[in-house]
């Protein structure tokens, strides 16, 4: 075949490199984790048809155990020299990047919701009007705890920020000091959501505004919790002085994904709490 | 885990170093092996899809049968017969294990760019399968494989077979998208010195294209299975009136998903007929980055069109119109592909080898979906033949014809590169004129039927419909038989004594798999090859 018609020909050599990639050993927790998964979905079914939580929980516990051995081999080879080579920490950087990719479009679900109902509100039972929010539901004053939640996450933008070039200036005090401020701005967020749900005068179920207030603000919420976790891990192991000014992608990930919930954040806030708010709130 | 990595692949070409066999096979991170174990897997799980068919074909033979008793169990075994073709047929087959067998050969790269997370793709499948057959055991998941509420909701389908169903959907999903990250990692990242993007074969270009449809449409339909579920279970209304929800919003959710999941279904298959086409006309492929770049505007325009789905859902004619439009334009990209491939064939020295027969037949039979495609696309067409046994036809012509042969394509071609051992001749060409006759005579006469005002999904039918449905029962016993044939060609192959060669179509084969020798060793390519 010709060089000029574009499709790949056979080698006529080899390039005489040596493979450069990180060829895994077998590992036994994909399989534990894929029937562990399979047990948490069968547990949840079981809770909401059976009310038995044993399924829910066992399967739960596999889920975490399997991600934390799992885990547990990636730093460990991550420590083994020559493993994890230049170009297989750019593939863990793409990696992390088409992650987070996916987890956008699992919101888009949520905001396509929000919109359908907002700007074409169907009937809800009972009701003269067809408006958004539904007639009946005061909705969170945006001015209020979201405000100071908003103001939370994007101080903790800064402080993670701050963590990373004081990694990259080899300043070890001025990273962990970062890190432990953006985990506790995280740890905030969550207990004002925590509050904020509790003090909720709408309660979850029954009609269409409580379904997409909380399952969008609920699984954003979740994605802090777990963006927070992150965040502990890459304290920890900064703490213990594992992060060098170039090989840092641990805690590049765990940044671009608290990065990523802010910015759902900010369109959750601007959406849902602000230009979806009631007229009159609930203060 | 990690110590003993950096000496294990340092052994040369034959004689690799085989893990035993519950490391090999239950905790593979081998992009050859979990390529095998998927398609196992396909096989397996075709077994129960098809079965579905043939009683699905035995109950219509004639009007009035009596072997599936009511009509929720004749809707559940519609919903796992197509979730099962999909989900754990199709998708496996052709990305799980084409992709992941040759697209790491054909760019020059040892293995995946995540091989454990390959792995956990693969097993995820597993508990998702019990999942479905579970539901479909218990004849509580009739909704069809789409899902609509209310068919689905906790009014109807009020017993957790349907949840069971719904939550296979989700680890299925997770598998998949698992699976994209790591095939556009890998393509992106891993390509061997001087493989450019633009030199990279058609097949590799096909899967990259998949995993991005897959990347973006996967996570919408696990978003609306998520509300569904809570829908059901924990008392939200999103798609119940009742509660001001919007059955229409899952159909848009479904088909944003929905719409590319019929192109992830077919582009890896155009690519590999593309390069069977190339090989046997010892042709390079016509038109290589016109045929590259029809793929990426299948996928980028798929992503638009998803709503012609959802033509009698009662949406504005305007919207209509768009989507038409829309949906009229993938023909443009698609033409392409059908007539590069007749142009590669032109002045070839064609040699009609299994592979190619198959690669022929599917030329054939998805251009006739994608005619009968183009004739759904009118809106005003649609209102008509929605939900009529013309779409069966459709949507069978291009995936349970079209994409099928694809998979059985790629078997032919690279059984022996797999196994390096050779498949009979002789009963490869019944295979393929029992299962070309079969399908063809199931699945033209459902032309008729939906024309003449046939619905789909019931059990029964009036007199009126009984011949061509008599036709469509027989080519599906012919079809189902040739299934016979195609398990004891793959016997033959496997207990074949011969070997063959690294390159055994010859020189019309060019892709850097043909540089390795089958069947391949454990790991290849431990110095990179150079592409120039």
């Amino acid at each position: 075949m010709s060089p000029d018609t574009h499709a790949a020909a056979l080698p006529a050599a080899s390039s005489g490199l040596k493979q450069p990639y990180h060829l895994v050993d077998p590992s036994p927790w994909p399989i534990i984790g894929a029937l562990a998964g399979g047990l948490t979905v069968l547990g949840i079914v079981f809770e909401a048809h059976y009310h038995s939580w044993l399924l829910l929980i066992l399967g739960l516990l596999g889920v975490l155990g399997v991600m934390f051995f799992w885990w547990r081999d990636v730093l460990k080879e991550s420590h083994t020299p020559g493993l994890h080579s230049p170009v297989v920490r750019l593939g863990l950087r793409y990696g992390m990047m088409f992650f987070i990719t996916s987890e956008v479009m699992f919101f888009v679900a949520f905001f396509w919701a929000f919109f359908n109902f907002a700007l074409f509100p169907e009937h809800v039972a009972g009701a003269k009007e067809m408006i958004w929010p539904p007639e009946g539901i005061h909705t969170f004053a945006p001015f209020h705890i979201p405000f100071l939640n908003t103001m939370i996450l994007l101080l903790s933008g800064t402080t993670v920020t701050w963590a990373h070039h004081s990694l990259i200036e080899n300043d070890r005090k001025g990273l962990v000091t970062g890190l432990l401020l953006t985990v506790l701005l995280g740890l905030s967020f969550t207990g004002f959501q925590a509050l904020e749900y509790s003090h909720a005068p709408f309660h979850f179920g029954g009609t269409i505004y409580p379904s997409v207030f909380f399952l969008a603000t609920g699984f954003h919420g979740f994605h802090v919790i777990v963006g927070t976790l992150f965040l502990i891990v890459c304290f920890l192991r900064a703490s213990s002085g594992e992060f060098t000014p170039e090989r840092h992608f641990g805690f590049e990930a765990a940044a671009w994904y608290w990065h990523f919930v802010d910015v759902v954040w900010l369109f959750l806030f601007v959406c849902i709490y602000w230009w979806g708010a009631s007229p009159v709130s609930a203060g | 885990m990690a110590s003993a990595t950096t000496h294990d692949h340092a052994h040369g070409e034959h004689h690799g170093h085989y893990p035993g066999f519950a490391a090999r096979w239950l905790f593979s991170t081998n992009h050859k092996d979990i390529g095998t174990l998927y398609l196992i897997f396909a096989a397996v799980a075709s077994l129960i899809g098809g079965g579905l068919s043939m009683i699905m074909r035995a109950q219509l033979m004639y009007p009035g049968q009596h072997i599936v008793e009511n009509g929720q169990i004749w809707n559940t075994i519609v919903t796992a017969h197509g979730l099962i073709m999909i989900f754990f047929v199709v998708m496996p087959a052709l990305i799980g294990g084409f992709g992941n067998w040759f697209v790491p050969l054909m760019i020059g790269a040892p293995d995946m760019a995540f091989p454990r997370l390959n792995n956990i793709s693969f097993w995820l499948l597993v508990p998702a399968l019990a999942l479905v057959c579970t539901g479909l055991l218990m004849g509580e998941s009739g909704s069809g494989w789409t899902l609509y509420p209310p068919l689905s909701n906790a009014m109807y389908e009020p017993g957790p077979g349907m949840d069971f169903t719904l939550f296979a959907l989700h680890l299925a999903g997770i598998s998949s998208l698992l699976g994209a990250i790591n095939f556009i990692t890998t393509i992106f990242n891993m390509r061997a010195p001087g493989m450019t993007l633009h030199k990279m074969p058609l097949f590799v270009w096909g899967m990259l294209v998949t995993a991005f449809l897959l990347l973006l449409s996967i996570p919408v339909l696990a978003g609306a299975i998520t509300m569904l579920i809570t829908d059901r279970n924990f008392g939200t209304t999103f798609f119940d009136p009742q509660g001001g929800g919007d059955p229409v919003l899952f159909q848009h959710l479904f088909w944003f998903f929905g719409h590319p999941e019929v192109y992830i279904m077919i582009l890896p298959a155009f690519g590999i007929i593309s390069h069977i086409v190339s090989t046997f006309s010892r042709k390079p492929v016509f038109g290589y980055l016109g045929m590259a770049y029809a793929m990426v505007a299948i996928g980028v325009v798929g992503f638009v069109v998803w709503a012609h789905h959802m033509f009698v859902s009662g949406m504005d004619v305007d919207t209509r119109a768009y989507f038409m439009a829309a949906t009229l334009v993938i023909a443009v990209p698609t033409g392409v592909k059908i007539f590069s491939w007749i142009a590669t064939m032109w002045g070839g020295a064609i040699e009609m080898t299994v592979p190619m027969l198959w690669a022929v037949g599917f030329i054939f039979v998805f251009t006739i979906g994608g005619v009968t495609g183009v004739v759904l696309a009118n809106a005003g067409i649609d209102q008509i033949v929605h939900n009529t046994y013309y779409v069966i036809a459709h949507f069978h012509y291009v995936l349970s014809l079209g994409a099928v042969f694809g998979i059985f394509a790629g078997i032919y071609y690279w059984i022996g590169k797999m196994t390096g051992r050779p498949f009979p001749e002789f009963w490869a060409r019944v295979h393929f004129w029992m299962f070309f006759v079969g399908v063809n005579l199931t699945f033209f006469p459902m032309h008729f039927l939906g024309l003449a005002g046939m619905p789909r999904r019931y059990p029964d039918y009036p007199e009126a419909f009984a011949g061509w449905n008599y036709v469509s029962s027989i080519g599906a016993y012919i079809a189902g038989l040739s299934a016979l044939v195609f398990f004891y060609v793959m016997f033959r192959t496997f207990t074949s004594k011969e070997r063959l060669g690294e390159n055994y179509w010859g020189e019309g084969a060019t892709t850097l798999e043909w540089t390795v020798s089958s069947p391949p060793p454990f790991h290849t390519y431990e110095e990179l090859p150079l592409i120039r």
